[in-house]
């Protein structure tokens, strides 16, 4: 029995303890914002934070993460009917297209910015790296990911951490 | 093997319709009261096949169209609510349910009749017929940058039209008052003499009994409010925030999980099967052999082989039971089958030319040849491709008492309905298919393969299944973009005029005029051999367009080369006979600031490719160090005739210049062995943020018919890339991808002497 704070709330799971993450958040906890998209870590659609940094789920074995803090996209926005800076920001730059990268991105931007107030293109080229987007829009996310810093740097929200 | 044929479905269509139609004349009147049950929900009245009102005067547009990521919903929607004169803040879309009451016919409409006068008295009686010929073609389809050009322009527009004036007709009688008094604006009916102002919903019920105008007087496009006015696409809130419901996160009440394998070598079969370790793991709950399947439908038809699937409590127990089968597979024949041996076949096959057909046969080629200055030769190849869209193939199958319903993100989800039906051996009325957001489509999901396997699992367990691919199965088991090997020759007179144009090129698919060029050149002689191989093949974004375009635009940048002349006014020159190309290309070329001279190492390339209606030209700008090459900027003009959504036209025009570049830098499937190498993101990369290149788009807003935007930014990119790369290093690339591996082996990179 492995024993999770997922997006605040305590979660127990009962599973094989060598399932990754993605599996139990999506089959068994029913959050199913984020992600299968390669199962190698090398797509980023799986990312979530743990304890505030980005990890890919889908090789993150449940045992790897007994006890400890999960923040996936459900709980990105910090209130109910609020949204996430960056969330406000995808919208604005209107980023999606399909989606289906979009909790990882989103996710992989979040711990960024909560370490990185105010990045350089370089920071984002290397915190994003790990994100596929299939339908390309990095010139997007990248601007995305700016108006966010400046939203948050004038005090717009604060963000959770996953803690 | 299958093609994406606009031109069988055409011939197709006439002959189904034309068998139904002799002698009658099929007119439809108001569909609605047979229509609503299928769509209506409570307080909502259908008023037209594709509009419902609600009580509190929302519009909802029904779209016949699957959502990929190329927001044809929301451009959907806006037609028909500049046409009906909608307040834009109350309207949605949702996507038609796969009936075939809700075949698409408009498409079918612009498909066939584009740019056809059909005289007023005969559109009901065009429309009926393209209406059942729509239905026995089960045409619902998503592909070929056509939903805004087709069913937007044949569909949503005179839809919108129609309603309005249902309304306003429901409203005069109402108010007894002349229906030329009523107007539409902003979603409801004003009586300017005597003040009367009434929501759309108010006589959404009357309008609904009426016969809609077949041809009402539609909009000129300087009195658009809502098309060509940047909105916000209506599907990003939820997909920014984890509740997009796509076909894998579809959750069902006893669902089980299961992952699948075909044979590596395509159209291999399970020799021997030893699933004795499988079954022991933990939660594993079946291992499945599932037939091979088929589909003969016009587009999206296919044969696959049979395969075994694993299913569990969980796809990770799924999984671990997929490896640890023992397989032994068929032999079929291919397995010494290689990319080498491949295109050591094409080469054979445009050496001996035999039954060569010609795409376009003008002037005397030979001629020409034999009195120019000098004569051209170049061979280009480029690779299979998997189109790796971030969703792997999924589906999620019930059987239950004689019925499936198959959930799934599909681009035709009426052939996906037949399909399956024919695969159970059920009644096409007993399977519902439910369409879900697609994760990326790129043609790849307008084949039913993976759906048919959701549900022969479902039926076999009788528990509801989930089907997930994993991202090596959705590898190596596409329906790949064919490889192509093309060979050229130009004749140049002693002052460097273009005077011949020879191309031979293996397999011809879809669209017919993807070879061709639109630069003016006296002797043209276009033509291609067929060189059948065992991979199996598909439509992959931009079809035709994404090898050809790189062929022809890559070469005709040698001619100017060798002419000695700048690409761009080489270009420029000869296309004064058409004013439309030349303003794409002098656009793209001013804003790239064509001709500002470029530190060493960096180089600048052109390129301009019609495709789907639309004209794309494209700068590119690189920097070539050490062999590495950096893509720095893209400048592109876009001429769609007219652009419906502009920042959706922009995204869309983005996307496909990165899905071009990650395929020209990175993007090669070879075949070993008669099976596919590669296997995941590891081996068939995508290019990632830091790779990036800076894009920038111009539109042209040229007032021609309305052109495709999915598809028309992807031709273009590798060719203007591969100029600009000759442009910065002298050395010239003929064979895609401009990966390590192939530079290293053609020794191309070398800055210049």
């Amino acid at each position: 029995m492995a024993v999770l704070t997922v997006n605040g709330v305590t979660r127990e799971v009962d599973v094989d303890p060598a399932t990754p993450l993605l599996w139990v958040l999506r089959e068994r906890l029913a959050l199913t914002g984020t992600k299968f998209g390669c199962g190698i870590a090398q797509c980023g659609a799986c990312t979530v934070r743990l304890n505030g940094q980005a990890i890919r789920s889908c090789v993150t074995p449940l045992a790897a993460v007994d006890g400890q803090s999960i923040q996936t996209i459900e709980g990105l926005a910090p209130g109910d009917g609020e949204r996430h800076p960056l969330q406000a920001a995808w919208i604005a730059h209107q980023v999606p297209q399909c989606g289906y990268c979009q909790s990882g991105q989103l996710m992989s931007a979040a711990a960024l910015l909560a370490g990185n107030p105010d990045p350089s293109d370089t920071d984002i080229d290397r915190a994003m790296e790990g994100n596929i987007c299939r339908c390309g829009m990095y010139g997007r996310i990248k601007a995305a990911i700016k108006t966010a810093a400046l939203a948050q740097a004038g005090g717009a929200t604060k963000d959770g951490g996953g803690r | 093997m299958n093609k994406w044929t606009r031109r069988s479905f055409i011939a197709a269509g006439l002959t189904v319709g034309g068998g139904l139609i002799v002698g009658v004349a099929i007119r439809p009147g108001n569909r609605s009261r047979k229509l609503a049950p299928l769509v209506a929900g409570d307080g909502e009245t259908l008023v037209h096949t594709w509009v419902k009102l609600d009580a509190d005067n929302v519009v909802t547009a029904i779209v016949p169209h699957a959502e990929m990521g190329q927001g044809a919903g929301t451009a959907l929607a806006q037609m028909l609510a500049d046409e009906l004169d909608a307040d834009w803040a109350l309207v949605r879309y949702e996507e038609a349910p796969a009936t075939s009451e809700f075949a698409n016919s408009p498409l079918g409409k612009g498909m066939l009749l584009a740019g056809v006068d059909i005289p007023e008295i005969v559109v009901p009686t065009v429309d009926g017929f393209l209406l059942h010929t729509a239905k026995a073609l089960d045409l619902q389809i998503t592909g070929g940058s056509l939903s805004v050009r087709t069913t937007g322009v044949y569909g949503m527009r005179v839809a919108g039209a129609a309603v309005k004036a249902m309304l306003r007709e429901a409203a005069a009688e109402a108010w007894q008052v002349p229906v030329d008094e009523v107007v539409a604006r902003k979603s409801h009916l004003v009586h300017e003499a005597s003040g009367r102002r009434e929501p759309y919903a108010a006589y959404a019920r009357a309008a609904s009994r009426m016969t809609p105008p077949a041809s009402p007087k539609l909009k000129t496009p300087d009195e658009f409010e809502i098309i060509g006015r940047h909105v916000e696409r209506l599907d990003i809130p939820a997909k920014v925030d984890g509740s997009a419901l796509f076909a894998i996160d579809v959750r069902l009440p006893g669902m089980l999980y299961a992952t699948v394998r075909r044979a590596p070598t395509f159209g291999g079969g399970i020799a021997t099967l030893d699933d004795g370790r499988a079954r022991a793991i933990p939660g594993v709950v079946d291992v499945v052999r599932l037939p091979a399947s088929q589909a003969r439908a016009l587009v999206g038809s296919f044969e696959a082989a049979e395969s075994v699937a694993v299913v569990a409590e969980g796809f990770w127990a799924a999984k671990q039971g997929l490896d640890a089968l023992e397989i032994a597979w068929r032999i079929t024949g291919h397995e010494t089958v290689s990319s080498d041996a491949i295109f050591e076949q094409f080469d054979r096959d445009i050496d001996a030319g035999i039954d060569r057909e010609a795409d376009v046969s003008e002037g005397d080629v030979e001629a020409a040849m034999a009195r120019a200055a000098l004569v051209l030769k170049s061979d280009y190849r480029v690779p299979y491709l998997a189109h790796t869209c971030m969703e792997p193939m999924n589906a999620t199958a019930r059987v239950e008492d004689g019925r499936c319903e198959v959930w799934v993100g599909c681009q035709s989800p009426l052939p996906f309905r037949q399909a399956i039906a024919d695969a159970l051996g059920f009644e096409a009325e007993d399977v519902t298919v439910h369409n879900c957001f697609m994760g990326g489509g790129f043609g790849r999901r307008a084949r039913a393969d993976f759906a048919i396997q959701a549900a022969q699992l479902a039926a076999h367990v009788g528990r509801p299944v989930q089907l997930i691919w994993t991202r090596e199965e959705d590898v190596r088991q596409d329906f790949y973009r064919p490889a192509i090997s093309s060979r050229f020759r130009a004749a140049l007179d002693a002052d460097g005029h273009l005077i011949a144009w020879e191309n031979t090129y293996v397999d011809k698919h879809e669209p017919a005029e993807a070879p061709l060029i639109p630069y003016a050149v006296p002797a043209r002689d276009i033509g291609h051999v067929a060189s059948p191989t065992h991979v199996p093949f598909g439509a992959w974004r931009s079809v035709d367009h994404s090898q050809h375009g790189f062929f022809t635009e890559s070469f005709f940048d040698e001619v100017a080369a060798a002419a000695g002349q700048d690409p761009y006014a080489y270009r420029a020159a000869r296309l004064t006979h058409k004013p439309r190309h030349l303003a794409v290309l002098r656009t793209a070329a001013e804003a790239a600031d064509w001709g500002r001279p470029l530190p060493k190492g960096r180089g600048r390339g052109i390129s301009l490719q019609e495709s789907f209606g639309t004209l794309v030209a494209q700068v590119v700008e690189v920097t070539v160090s050490g062999g590495r090459i950096q893509v720095d900027r893209v400048v592109a003009a876009v001429d769609p005739g007219i652009a419906v959504s502009p920042d959706g036209l922009s995204a869309q025009i983005e996307s496909g210049i990165v899905y071009g570049l990650t395929a020209a830098l990175y993007g090669e499937i070879t075949i070993e062995n008669g099976a596919v190498a590669q296997s995941n993101f590891n081996d068939y990369p995508a290019l990632r943020m830091s790779a990036a290149p800076q894009i920038e788009v111009h539109i042209i807003r040229s007032g021609h018919a309305i052109g495709g935007a999915g598809e028309p930014g992807t031709p273009g990119i590798a060719p203007a890339l591969a100029n600009a790369i000759y442009d910065a290093t002298g050395s010239r690339i003929r064979r895609l991808p401009f990966s390590p591996a192939n530079l290293e082996r053609f020794d191309e990179l070398r800055p210049p002497a």
